[in-house]
């Protein structure tokens, strides 16, 4: 008795191996000669230098002054450091001899060329909602880079995640691959947006949270996450920022890194920022469209100018001799740039409409406070310094503060180990 | 490797990446007008512009300044005779003058922003620039005569 329902389970267990194997497999795609650059049509080409910085290739597939392309940046998730890959078109350790055809399956459907499944970090389920011509641009703009040399680094991921045929089963649960569908009772112009903000511009990969298998909670998209040591805020109607996001408000925020209401684009978004200014005003203005009609920023008009009467009432706040530490430490350290007198300028960011200062979570806040903000990031050209010099019990006595003094919203809590946790973390890179 | 540009030429450093721009203009770039006073950012002696901000360079590591125009005190005026450096020498405002540059950066971005300022407005922006030898009053007055100054030609009536 025993023994044969020891044979059964064996075969059951080999049967199911078996199956998962079949279905796990994806065959290789032929190798082909690597394309000469002048096969591509020069327009294609820079249409597909358009997508590929409103993608953020290059964010992921370039390391700090790295080359171009080249892969070696580290992603830290919850399961292991990914290294991305070298999509150049060198032969050997690049995309060179990939045809799109293998190009098409690994943006669609998260496949490498030899058949190999590819770990989600990179957001091919995003990707999938590209359109057949803008897969076939950004072929083109990455097969025209120049190639470089660059071996893949191998990734941290445990034993048995790291095997990389399981992945079909997490696609399994999670992916359903797919063009992008319009909403007929929408717009051309919000469609478009939604085009863009869903697939190539993969918002949701930062601001949808995600599951513990790493999969977004499409119950809950836009509703604001942690990434790579900051949080993604929410993009709907619980952002915390007081003057609603109006589709003119994210319109400058999307195309300068820069909104004079809410403060400028700083840690991953700065990148973000950078890449989608590339597209054309009327995309950026679709992307706003889109999320405008989604956070009930429509009719809030009166809610935005009492929150700026009451901004500029709280300028004045810490100004004059000062006892408090953290008002001594605000008017030696912060008001030289952010102090606005009586008018709004947005190169003086104005701490009681900076969305930081009024989210749920003080993490934006200290990241910035410790780090500052880069020439390249937020408002281009000029830079914030990073205070890490200063204590953690002065930076969460300064948070404290500014809360108290910019914000109606409650206290944080157990700010000062939240500064340690967050300076132990670092920058990120 | 991180490439700005400082007082109009371009400048290419090899340095580590958190090295404080500071060190960078003084000791690489050789122009030691701006000055290392607390570096924390709490005193203001540092200041140099940089994308036309006022900007604390001790705190500021040299790699968050790709691609950025820097300006020092040597830069802030050809012939060192920016309205300000002219009120500066009219009043006599340094006395040991080891923050003053500082004084002069952060009072010409201020001036950008605030063209006509008042006390209030004056003591908000300048408080994060220490004069130990307690120049403040010098400093107002002369910050207010720049200002004079340039406003004058136009305010003159036309003839």
């Amino acid at each position: 008795m025993l023994r044969r329902f020891v044979i059964v389970l064996v075969a059951v267990v080999v049967l199911a191996t078996v199956g998962f194997g079949v279905f796990a497999w994806r065959p290789s795609i032929a190798r082909i000669p690597r394309p000469p650059a002048t096969s591509f049509a020069p327009a294609l080409v820079a249409k597909g230098a358009v997508l590929a910085s409103a993608g953020y290739c290059a964010s992921c597939h370039t390391t700090r002054g790295g080359q171009p392309y080249a892969g070696g940046y580290a992603m830290k998730t919850q399961f292991g450091t990914i290294y991305s890959t070298n999509i150049t078109p060198d032969p050997k350790t690049g995309i060179g001899n990939w045809s799109e055809r293998a190009f098409e399956r690994a943006m669609r459907h998260g496949v490498r060329r030899d058949g190999a499944h590819l770990f989600p970090a990179f957001p091919y389920d995003h990707f999938s909602k590209l359109t057949d011509a803008d897969v076939t641009a950004i072929y083109a703009y990455v097969m025209t880079r120049p190639a470089v040399v660059a071996r893949e680094e191998s990734a941290t991921i445990p034993f048995p995640l790291n095997i990389r045929a399981l992945q079909a089963g997490w696609k399994l649960l999670f992916f359903r691959p797919g063009r992008f569908v319009p909403d007929a009772k929408q717009s051309a112009d919000w469609n478009r947006g939604a085009y863009l903000a869903e697939g190539l511009s993969h918002c949701g990969a930062c601001h949808t949270p995600r599951g513990s298998l790493g999969a977004e909670k499409h119950d809950q998209a836009y509703a604001g996450a942690p990434i790579d040591g900051w949080i993604a805020p929410s993009l709907t109607s619980t952002n915390a920022a007081p003057v609603p996001w109006s589709h003119d408000e994210l319109v400058a925020y999307l195309s300068t890194g820069v909104s004079q209401f809410h403060g400028t684009a700083a840690g991953p978004m700065g990148a973000v920022a950078r890449g989608l200014s590339k597209l054309p005003p009327a995309d950026i203005a679709a992307i706003a469209t889109h999320f405008a009609s989604g956070n009930g920023s429509a009719g809030q008009g009166g809610k935005a100018d009492a929150a700026l009467r009451k901004a500029m009432a709280s300028n004045g706040v810490g100004m004059g001799l000062q006892y408090a530490p953290a008002a001594r430490l605000y008017a030696g350290a912060c008001a030289s740039c952010h102090y606005n007198g009586k008018t709004l300028n947005s190169l003086r960011p104005d701490l009681a409409l900076n969305s930081a200062v009024s989210m749920d979570d003080p993490t934006n806040l200290i990241q910035v406070i410790l780090h500052g903000v880069s020439a390249e990031d937020g408002a281009p050209g000029v830079v914030m310094p990073g205070f890490a010099g200063f204590s953690d019990a002065d930076i969460a006595r300064l948070a404290a503060w500014l809360r108290a003094t910019r914000t109606d919203k409650p206290a944080w809590t157990d700010l000062q180990n939240k500064v340690a946790a967050v300076r132990a973390q670092g920058e990120g890179e | 490797m991180t490439r700005f540009m400082i007082n109009g030429r371009s400048v290419v450093t090899t340095v580590e990446d958190d090295t404080p721009l500071l060190w960078v203009i003084r000791d690489d770039i050789g122009l030691t007008g701006t000055k290392f006073g607390c570096g924390i950012g709490m005193c203001g002696a540092c200041t140099v512009h940089v994308g036309g901000r006022a900007t604390r360079s001790c705190i500021t590591p040299v790699a968050s300044v790709e691609g950025a125009d820097v300006t020092t005190i040597e830069g802030l005026d050809p012939a060192s005779n920016h309205p300000l450096q002219q009120a500066w020498r009219d009043l006599q405002v340094p006395q040991c003058g080891y923050c003053q540059s500082g004084q002069i950066m952060q009072a010409a971005a201020m001036l950008k922003d605030f063209p006509a300022p008042s006390d209030a407005e004056i003591d908000a922006v300048m408080t994060g620039n220490l004069c130990r030898c307690m120049t403040y009053v010098r400093i107002r007055a002369a910050i207010k005569q720049a200002v004079r100054k340039t406003a004058a030609p136009m305010a003159e009536p036309q003839a």
